[in-house]
This record gives structure tokens, sequence and C-alpha cells, in this order.
């Protein structure tokens, strides 16, 4: 498994490990915001901004650059801390999240923040924005894709799912997918709130192409995003296994996590367990 | 007559005979136009291609005709992300359903994402008729009117429907046009100015300024035209953009008559009267009576039949204004 380099695959879980660093930070700052997703998301974001899409910090409404839809808005800090670490605006920028006047608000806009493609946040509705966008882009015969991140949870959004058949009956191969399936909503546990499976044969069954990998490994998920390219006449859907919170051991799994404010301490300890996460693949990487 | 020859009305505005069409007609014949014109113009239907007017636009632009179904949700936020993509989209359905059932995409994928999505919203006003209360949009300007970015019209006859739905792919932006489904006469020309955003005036007068806008227009300038027989000069302005408002017409309307009456076929509550009457109690607070639907709910019915009963067809508009004018004499 993996055409990728063992050092590549290591700059980019140091690259994931500090975006994880960052999500914290910047939610400690802001005083709110969602911790336990982006931190289970970092590593297909990750190689999303630094292996799979085709973009250009510098010039974000590069025509031709591969279109990325965040539909579950709230998992925001972890695209913004992906955005800065990639160029296109300055780290220091984080601190403002939430912050009266921000570029980076609480759930992103197309508006005031150039590169986050469209407003999000209401629940199941970017799948529907990713395939109209991906229509648009069918008719005029362009190059450019469009990946679509959504939670598990949201797939109880009736809209995600009208989304569904119109990508499946317009074969919309230009369009990814990639569902955060992390089992946890804001309630609880998807399948005690409202079960989604079998979800795989639910879009296999909707006219979609479906792959499956363990999100939090880096070359796996690389493999996926590689593979979603040479797949074609369907939809490509992208199931990626995570661990909610993963890296700080006190969230991990833990559905409280999706969003709480930190406790005195917390958002330090969690800083602390990540550095030490970084140090050691630092260490693993100078022997490569 | 006092109705202005700048307006370029029919000869024979009054004639019973008056010639009927559906506002929904003038949306098939102006998108084709907007189509022909602009490549990137592409409709989107949801499984109502022949009652929002779309078999002419499908035939002639197949390639530009996208069909999604029973799927309103999808139709609006769809859309955004066809916009997203450089389209400019006509959404088609009945107002009831997008931008009725689809409010909150409307809301959040179509307008603070300030794409360029325009809505077309059929079936509104109590005259859609026999399908009863459930088909009848008639809060559909009450939920827009509070939306930023967005531009609400609601067009007075199949000729300006046509000229509306033309001149909004040019208008940069998210907009909802509402039209009708039912036969209204057709009293306007080619040559009736329609610019978005500008009120016309049809009728000039003096002692009460009737407001109006969708199909209505034509009974308030029947009503402006017999009141004239009983004495009363009744201008009759078409605000024909419901936002952004033309204020500049509505305070000249004020100053001139100091006493107006709002027409719509829409609920009272938060249409284009109180879109008037908010305007004007910070600018010039004025005499004003509201014709419209007063807080209930629609029924079935024969459509001209549901107007009078709702209180909204020439007698009731000629009691509103005359009401309005005795207000004027007393404050």
């Amino acid at each position: 498994m993996g055409h990728l380099s063992d050092k590549r695959v290591k700059e980019l879980e140091l690259i994931a490990n500090r975006l994880r660093v960052s999500v914290i930070e910047m939610v400690a700052h802001a005083g709110s915001g969602h911790q336990g997703g982006p931190l289970g998301m970092a590593d297909v974001f990750t190689v999303l901004y630094f292996h799979t899409l085709n973009h250009d910090p510098k010039k974000p409404d590069w025509e031709d650059r591969d279109r990325l839809i965040l539909s579950n808005g709230h998992t925001c800090p972890i695209r913004y801390a992906a955005m800065a670490e990639a160029g296109y605006f300055p780290h220091e920028e984080l601190k403002t999240l939430r912050k009266l006047g921000t570029r980076l608000q609480g759930h992103p806009e197309r508006n005031k923040l150039p590169g986050s493609e469209t407003t999000s946040g209401p629940l199941g509705a970017g799948l529907a924005q990713a395939a109209g966008l991906a229509y648009a882009g069918k008719m005029d015969k362009k190059k450019w894709r469009v990946f679509c991140q959504t939670s598990d949870g949201e797939h109880e959004a009736g809209l995600h799912w009208e989304a569904m058949l119109f990508a499946g009956k317009n074969r919309l191969d230009n369009l990814v997918c990639i569902v955060d399936r992390n089992n946890i909503q804001i309630d609880g546990r998807t399948e005690d709130i409202m079960p989604l499976e079998p979800l795989a044969d639910k879009y296999r069954a909707f006219n979609w192409h479906v792959l499956e990998c363990d999100g939090n490994n880096l070359a796996a998920v690389v493999d996926a995003l590689d593979a979603t390219s040479s797949l074609f006449d369907k939809p490509i859907c992208v199931l990626t296994h995570n661990v909610p919170g993963k890296g700080v051991s006190y969230m991990e799994n833990n559905f409280l996590w999706h969003s709480q404010p930190f406790k005195p301490g917390e958002a330090e300890a969690a800083v602390n367990e990540l550095k030490a996460i970084g140090r050691k693949l630092e260490a693993e990487y100078a022997k490569l | 007559m006092a109705i202005r020859k700048e307006a370029h009305l029919i000869e024979g505005l009054l004639d019973p005979k008056i010639a009927q069409k559906p506002t929904r007609d003038g949306y098939g014949l102006g998108v084709i136009e907007a189509a022909k014109k602009n490549p990137d113009v592409v409709v989107v239907c949801a499984d109502l291609t022949e009652s929002t007017r779309n078999l002419d636009f499908k035939k002639q632009f197949p390639d530009r005709f996208i069909q999604v179904g029973v799927h309103e949700q999808f139709l609006a936020a769809g859309a955004a992300g066809l916009a997203l993509g450089g389209k400019i989209p006509y959404i088609t359905s009945y107002a009831m359903f997008c931008p009725g059932r689809a409010w909150e995409q409307v809301r959040t994928n179509i307008c603070l994402n300030d794409v360029n999505v325009k809505i077309i919203g059929s079936h509104t006003g109590v005259s859609v008729g026999p399908d009863g209360a459930t088909h009848q949009a008639i809060e559909d300007i009450a939920i827009m009117r509070p939306i930023p970015n967005i531009t609400i019209i609601a067009p007075c006859d199949v000729i300006e429907a046509k000229k509306a739905a033309e001149a909004i792919a040019s208008w940069e932006g998210p907009c909802y046009i509402r039209f009708a489904r039912e036969k209204t006469p057709v009293f306007t020309t080619d040559e009736t100015p329609f610019e978005i955003g500008k009120a016309t005036t049809f009728r000039a007068g003096k002692d009460v300024a009737i407001i109006a806008c969708g199909s209505l227009v034509h009974n308030a300038l029947v009503a402006a035209e017999e009141l004239a027989e009983e004495g009363l000069d009744v201008m009759v302005v078409n605000s024909h953009t419901v936002k952004p408002l033309d204020e500049k017409a509505v305070l000249h309307a004020a100053e001139t008559c100091e006493a107006i009456v709002t027409v719509e076929e829409h609920q009272i509550t938060g249409g284009l009267g109180g879109a008037v009457a908010e305007y004007l109690a910070k600018a010039r607070p004025t005499v004003q009576e509201f014709v419209g639907v007063p807080n209930v709910f629609g029924e079935s019915g024969a459509p001209n039949e549901l107007v009078s009963h709702f209180g909204m067809d020439v007698p009731a508009i000629k009691k509103a204004v005359k009401k309005a004018h005795k207000r004027k004499a007393k404050a």
C-alpha cells in the first residue's frame, strides 16, 4: 500500500500534528467552538490541502482549482488551520476565530474568507451545493473536481439524500463526498440517535462508488483519495473511519467533545499531549 | 382620463372583454429571451415543467434544462452550487415550495452566500383557485422581505412578467419573482417602462394614492377610474419591485396625496403594505389602508370569487380608498 515515501508520509503526519495543535489553540482562544470533529479530520485535511487538491493559496479564486466544500461548517477550525498552514492567510489570524469583525466566522462565509468556496453550517446542505457545482463543471467540461467534506450525523438530513439522488442520476464522477465516519453527533452516538448503517450500501444503492479507509492513517487516506481520480461514471463516496478527538486522550471517542468549552488546564494538557506526539514524530522523521 | 401617457397602457383598459393571460406565461417567454442572450442561464425544474411554463425552454435549450424532481430544498441549495460554478440558475416551482419549503436554503445557501440565483415562484395569491389553501402562497413576500441581498418583484401582467424574467438575468445577485397561475388582464404594452427598483406611476391623482403590485394593479386602475366619476382623483403606482422599495416614488405619492392604499394579493402582514408603512413611518407618517388577505388562510373556489371573498376586488379597493380619504380629512 502507498506510493509516497516514508519521509513524505512522516512530513504529512507532522503537518497533521501541527494542525491539531492549532485547532486546540484557536478554539481555546475563541472560548467556544468544536474540537472532536476537527481533531478527527486533521489527517484528511492534511492530505487534501498538502497532497490531493489542485490549488494555489496565493490565488484562491484561480479558475482551475479543485473546489473543497465544507458541508459540516462547524468543523471549520480544521479547515482554517489547514488554510493558514498552506499559506492562505497568516497563522496569527487563527486567533481571531469567532471574534467580531473576523474573516474566520464560527461557520465559514464565502464572502468573508476567500478560498472558503461557500457559506456553510446548516447540516445537510453541503453536498447539494457541491453537486450543483460539479454539474456546472461538467456542463463546461472543466477538469477541476469538487470535494465535499461531510459529517456522518448530517446524513440524517433529507436534503443530503436529495443531493445523493441527483449526483447519482447525473453520474457526477467529478464529485467526491468524504464522510467523517466518527460515529458521534451532538446528542450521542449516531447509531443510537438515528442508525445510518449500512451506510456504504446506501451510497451504492444510490449509484455511487464507495471507498473506505482508516481516516487517521495518512498513507491510507492518500491511497483512497488518489483512487478517486481513476473512478468514472458515478460520484465517489470516501468513508473515512475516524476517531473523534484524535490525538488528545481525554477527548478521543467522547461525544461530549463534539463541542464544549475547555475548563482551566484542559487546553494546555491537550496541547502538551499533542506536542509530545509531535516531538516523537520529529525524531522518527530525523531517522528517515 | 388621468392615465399617464408615459405609462403606455392599452386602450380599453376598462373593457370587460380585455385579453387575459397568466403572468407565469410571461416568465416562460422571458427566460427564453434571457437564455438567448446569456449562455450561462440555465433552468432548474422540480417536476413542474408544464405548469411553471418551462416546456418551450426545455425544447429550445435541452442541455440547459435540469430536472431535479420533487426536491425543493435541493432546488435551492443545488442552484447555489450551480451559481458558484458560474451559471445563472432560474429555479422554478410553486412559491409555496420554493421559497416556501426551501426557505432556509434560500436564506443561507443563496442569500447569505450572495449567489446569482433567480427564484421563480409560481402559483402565488388566492387566485390559484380550486387547489385550495395548501397551494396558495400568500406569505411569500413576508418570508422573503427580511432577507438581505434579495430583490423581490411582483409583475402586474404577462408583459411585465416577461420583462422582469428577462431583466433579472443581468441583475447581479439573488432575485425572487412571484407569478400567478390564473389568467389576469393584459394591460401594459412593450412600451410601458420597466426598470427593476423603479415604480411606475400609471395614473396621476392627488386625493389618494394606491400603491399596488402584481395582477391587482389592474383592479386598482379600474377602481381609480370608477372613483373619478365619484369625484375622487386617485393616483395608481405600480410598485412591481417590492424590495428594494422605490422610496422616492412612495414619498412622492405620500406628499402628493397624503393618503395611501396598498393593494396586493398577499397577506396584509409583511407584504408590500408593510414595506410602505415601515418606510413612511419614519420618512413621512401618512394615513394608510391595506388591501390584502386579512390574516386567514385561503380556500378552494373560483379565482375571481376568492379575490372578492378575501376583500381584494374593485369594490373592496374603492371602499379602502374612500376610507383613507376620510381619515385624511380628519387628520
